[in-house]
């Protein structure tokens, strides 16, 4: 899922100081189970911020709404009446809900609640770790199922590096040396003559250093 | 959820005459048991104090306690079990997080993070709870009115 964090509510109540009527919209789908941008943390950041304000001397208005999802229309159709209502709409989505919403309401200014960070998953409660990159082109069938493109911080395709301590990566942290748990688990699955396979320069062309990515499933259009 | 009269608070605290006005959650299994006792033997404590009895304070949610400061209470008690001693294993350690990120926010906002203190009681001990009661009020008095009490909020609208 796509993990953000929330900003902070100075931050976040100095990007609405302009506005007096605002509409907090929340996501119901990967910033709800991150804990960043659900129904529960919209509500406290608007007692927040209306309790900053109220002690500047400056009440603002907020309603809040929930959506299941800020990256598809459909969903959106729902906060359309609120929407009309309020002169600015912050998204507790993640940076495609923020683009989603201020496509579909472009006379409105539309403001990031949440930084988004990475697609990740949760390791324990409330620990969320970067497991990808996005690049567009996946090399896990090679490396036992273990990205050394996102979790190796040299994001060496022929590693390890030679840094590593034990099983710990040299950048620190605390972080492991994704190269050693790549071993690991090809070992465990009988699969370490993988590794004498020298892989080739990875083609960054299906990755964002391309430009902005679209995909067109063609047997889905209706 | 709380429910307090805006006019009340403002009528009942003049600036002149102000009074720390402070609500205290109180877990039924420990604190509330123990205001009880200490009811039944006869202790005083100030009157600033109302109660709120509830299951657990790791029952207490984030927006209770914001609620209640948005409504412009001078403080917040919140009074768990021991830790350890939680009847449900760990609802007081996590309101004890809880309470931390409250009076992050708090401060930051500009309310104060020394309107909001949990503390760990057990159902027997009530002049502990009288004591920790005194505490919050004189601490919540040296702080003054919260900056969202309706009578100071008046007091600044005077101002030019």
């Amino acid at each position: 899922m796509i993990v953000a964090s929330p900003k902070s509510v100075t931050e976040l109540k100095n990007l609405i100081a302009p506005h007096s009527k605002v509409l907090f919209v929340g996501c119901g789908t990967c910033v709800t189970v991150c804990l960043a941008g659900g129904e529960r943390e919209v509500g406290i950041a608007s007692y927040a911020v209306r309790m900053a304000r109220k002690i500047e001397g400056k009440p603002i208005e907020l309603t809040q709404i929930t959506i299941e999802r800020q990256c598809e229309n459909e969903f959106i159709k729902d906060m359309a009446e609120p929407a009309s209502k309020a002169e600015a709409i912050v998204s507790f989505g993640c940076g495609a809900g923020v683009q989603a919403l201020a496509e579909r309401f472009p006379g409105k200014p539309v403001y990031p609640a949440l930084n988004t960070q990475f697609l990740g998953i949760l390791e324990e409660q409330a620990v969320w770790t970067e497991k990808c990159l996005g690049c567009g082109d996946c090399v896990l069938a090679q490396f036992g199922g273990i990205c050394p493109v996102t979790r190796c911080a040299k994001r060496l395709l022929n590693g390890p590096c030679g840094g590593s301590t034990e099983t710990q990566c040299e950048v620190g942290d605390g972080r492991p040396c994704a190269w050693q748990l790549i071993y690991n688990r090809l070992k465990g699955i009988n699969q370490l003559d993988r590794l004498e396979a020298i892989v080739p320069p990875k083609d960054w062309s299906p990755s964002w250093h391309g430009s902005p990515r679209k995909i067109v499933r063609e047997e889905h259009r209706v | 959820m709380i429910q307090l009269d805006r006019e009340e608070i403002a009528t009942a605290a003049p600036a002149a005459r102000w009074e720390p006005r402070i609500i205290a959650f109180c877990c039924n299994y420990c604190a509330y048991a123990a205001a009880d006792l200490a009811g039944s033997k006869r202790m005083q404590y100030p009157a600033n104090v109302r109660i709120i009895h509830t299951p657990c304070t790791g029952k207490i949610e984030v927006e209770h306690i914001l609620d209640a400061f948005e409504r412009g209470i001078d403080g917040v008690l919140v009074a768990g079990c021991l830790e350890g001693g939680c009847h449900f294993l760990e609802g007081n350690l996590r309101a004890r997080q809880h309470t931390g990120r409250i009076r992050e926010i708090l401060d930051e906002i500009g309310v104060g993070a020394g309107r909001l203190k949990m503390v760990n009681l057990s159902a027997a001990m009530a002049p502990a709870f009288v004591e920790r009661v005194e505490e919050i009020v004189e601490e919540v008095r040296a702080l003054g009115p919260s900056p969202l009490n309706p009578s100071r909020q008046k007091e600044s609208a005077g101002k030019p």
